[in-house]
């Protein structure tokens, strides 16, 4: 699903030069989940916000389902986002203004889908959620997990190939946190999705299939679990970010 | 769901969207109140020109009289009959046609100027007035010192004569459509027909019939010839209207000014046409005072200029002032909002809405809160102009009191009078033998400041475009947006 090679990314904060990822190479199989951790300021989001095209990197290549994303266009890469990449983040990001129908019938927006059809797709996906009773809900009316539920169902609705979760959890009490990562867990497994999960939570992280650390910049592998899907313990230890 | 999310962002912002609204407003407002006004005032000057003028007229001309040129002497030596002094206990009674303040014009210059290139029309008139005294003469009172010769000073005998006087235009019937009849409404009986060029007939002022009780039917005596009333007539802004108006045959020879005129009203082939031949009539005419619209309407002074000039100077860049304060303050309280979305539009570009998509949703908000402003200012705009309307004092406007120049109808300066029998008042300006209103040439309009569609049509378009430029400011703010805003809050 994903290559990364050699990604680098400067900012120019001030007089200095902060080099948020200093030449990560990854590569991302289809249907895995990553999980990321790291401490902050060390380059967590920035990856994802590369793998999400939200942002260029100052060099390297990044792959995305054989589209070289560096290359294309900034439309091409918004026509991407819009048909291949869900996003979930941390403060879940619904618009205050719309209810729970209408935050998720915004992803659908761009697709050029018709009103009618994309209020039920939007219903359909809070129903499968366990939200169907909350569909005319504004946000402020929702509780933490709810709205969460109501971003995931928005990251979903439009089948996406690949799930980018930013901290899904980091702003939920501990019995929702597990609630919304079962809930990711059973749709990566059951949706065959591509999913990449950054955490500060190490509970968290270690339900994921590789764990990848964030530290100065660079990506280290410290566990992968790939060849245990079936159901095999996770492996401990460092592991070559790139197979 | 534009709408939807146009609707509920709009509702959110609710005072800020009001306050951008009202800004607006209060700059349409007051631009929709400023045009009313300037508009009233532009008709008000029309008013007053068009009743200095008469309808249709566009230019008119007229000559300052000759040094010591004059009416001349009343003439009681004439009246009595004698070359002497009358004796005490005569009895006196003149009645004279004169032409006080204007000079002459012949017949032929009114063809001259007809003949010229663009004139559609030229027509010649006589502007009059008719005096009369009666009274016997009183016994001299040596100790009055006073004396024919010594004007009225004399002890008690100003009190022996009843001085009248109106005012009387030679009409030159051939040309109904130009001169100081053209303006006038009938209200009862006719016009003058072809036939009456040379008939002692009469139109009367319905002013001056109603304070002498003339009607269409009776008669009225000029210089001491009946002319019977065949009309009667209502010239708007009547101030300036004559009293009396007869066939211009007939004027001239009473006023014993055969084959003269004293004023030339001209009609041109068209407005653009006025200035061209202003100057060829000019150039025809050095000595003449050749009179346009535009510069008569310099020469109006009184409260009717001053409002003129206050809309055109003061109102106009305090609406113009608050209109930029209202779009700057609509472009940064969007800017501001926008400012205030970051992640939101973050992570709608995040979830594939492209930059163009965002900024529509932006532009639309404003636009919307645009009309909103529209609306309410045309609200505004046509409370302050009725408040105008009901609160304004009537105007007032005199046209060449200053000048001198001879607008027909008026503003006739009284130089150069003989005086009686070389006697009465040597300065020769007979007081009280106009009204003071057509002496002092003051016309007195009401302001009506009403809003046209056109306004109302354009301060909406003015309000939509406040609100597209706000749009514009905050959408391309908007565009500007790094999708990864929506993350970068986050960490």
């Amino acid at each position: 699903m994903y290559k990364l090679t050699g990604v680098t990314k400067d900012y120019q904060k001030g007089h200095s030069v902060v080099h948020a990822l200093q030449g990560v190479d990854l590569v991302i199989e289809d249907g895995e989940w990553l999980a990321i951790q790291g401490p902050t300021g060390h380059g967590k989001s920035t990856l994802l916000q590369m793998l999400g095209g939200l942002d260029r990197p100052t060099a390297g290549s990044i792959e995305f389902d054989g589209h070289e994303l560096t290359e294309l266009r900034e439309g091409q890469v918004t026509n991407l986002r819009a048909s291949s990449i869900g996003f979930i983040f941390q403060t879940f990001n619904l618009i205050p203004t719309l209810n729970a129908q209408e935050n998720v019938e915004v992803a659908l927006v761009p697709l050029r889908i018709g009103a009618a059809e994309r209020r039920e797709r939007a219903a359909r996906a809070l129903e499968d959620l366990g939200l169907g009773d909350r569909l005319k809900h504004l946000p402020s009316e929702l509780s933490g997990g709810q709205q969460q539920r109501v971003a995931i169902a928005r990251a979903l609705v439009k089948e996406p190939k690949v799930l980018l979760a930013d901290e899904p959890t980091g702003n939920l009490d501990e019995d929702t946190r597990d609630e919304i990562i079962n809930l990711l867990e059973k749709l990566w497994r059951d949706l065959g999705l591509t999913m990449v999960l950054v955490t500060h939570d190490s509970t968290v992280a270690r339900r994921a299939e590789r764990l990848g650390v964030m530290r100065g910049g660079k990506l280290t592998i410290r566990q992968d679990t790939r060849r245990n899907r079936a159901g095999g313990s996770p492996q401990e230890g460092p592991v070559p970010a790139a197979p | 769901m534009f709408f939807t999310y146009l609707r509920r962002e709009l509702r959110r912002r609710m005072r800020q969207a009001s306050l951008i609204a009202l800004g607006l407003a209060v700059g349409i407002g007051l631009v929709i109140t400023v045009t009313a006004l300037s508009t009233g005032v532009k008709n008000a000057q029309g008013d007053v020109l068009h009743s200095l003028y008469g309808v249709g007229t566009d230019i008119t001309v007229t000559q300052a009289p000759t040094a010591g040129a004059g009416p001349g002497a009343f003439g009681f030596r004439g009246s009595t009959g004698t070359r002497t002094r009358p004796a005490a206990g005569t009895t006196i009674d003149i009645d004279t046609l004169r032409n006080f303040g204007l000079g002459t014009i012949g017949d032929s210059s009114v063809s001259t100027v007809a003949s010229l290139h663009n004139v559609a029309a030229a027509a010649g008139g006589l502007t009059l007035t008719d005096t009369k005294i009666t009274g016997k003469i009183p016994a001299i009172n040596s100790s009055g010192g006073g004396g024919f010769g010594g004007g009225f000073g004399g002890g008690g005998f100003s009190g022996s004569f009843t001085p009248t006087s109106f005012t009387v235009d030679g009409v030159d019937i051939a040309h109904g459509a130009l001169g100081p009849l053209s303006s006038g409404k009938l209200s009862s009986g006719r016009t003058f027909s072809s036939a009456d060029a040379t008939s002692n007939v009469a139109i009367v002022d319905a002013d001056y019939a109603t304070q002498n009780k003339l009607t269409a039917g009776s008669t009225v005596t000029i210089a001491k010839t009946p002319f019977k009333i065949v009309g009667i007539v209502t010239v708007p802004a009547g101030d300036n209207s004559s009293d009396v108006y007869i066939p211009l045959a007939r004027a001239q020879a009473l006023a014993s000014m055969k084959n003269d005129v004293n004023t030339i009203y001209v009609a041109a082939d068209s407005a653009s046409s006025i200035s061209g031949v202003s100057k060829e009539i000019s150039a025809l005419m050095p000595k003449a005072t050749v009179t346009n619209s535009s510069n008569l309407a310099s020469d109006v002074t009184g409260s009717l200029a001053s409002t003129s000039s206050l809309a055109n100077n003061l109102g106009r860049w305090l609406a113009i002032a608050v209109l930029a304060a209202a779009f700057l303050l609509a472009i940064l309280l969007t800017m501001s909002a926008v400012s205030r979305r970051v992640r939101e539009f973050g992570t709608l570009k995040a979830l594939g809405w492209r930059s163009r998509r965002v900024i529509r949703q932006v532009m639309g908000e404003a636009i919307v809160i645009g009309i909103a402003g529209g609306i309410v200012g045309v609200g505004l705009g046509y409370l302050g102009a009725t408040a105008v309307t009901h609160f304004s004092r009537p105007l007032t406007a005199s046209v060449g009191q200053t000048t001198g120049s001879a607008t027909p109808g008026g503003a006739r300066t009284f130089t150069g009078g003989g005086g009686f029998g070389g006697g009465f008042g040597g300065s020769g300006r007979p007081g009280g033998f106009r009204t003071a209103a057509t002496a002092s040439h003051t016309v007195t309009v009401h302001l009506d400041a009403s809003v046209t569609i056109g306004v109302i049509v354009a301060a909406v378009l003015l309000a939509i475009a406040g609100g597209l430029i706000a749009g514009i400011f905050g959408g391309w703010r908007a565009a500007r947006l790094r999708p990864a805003a929506a993350m970068a809050r986050v960490e």
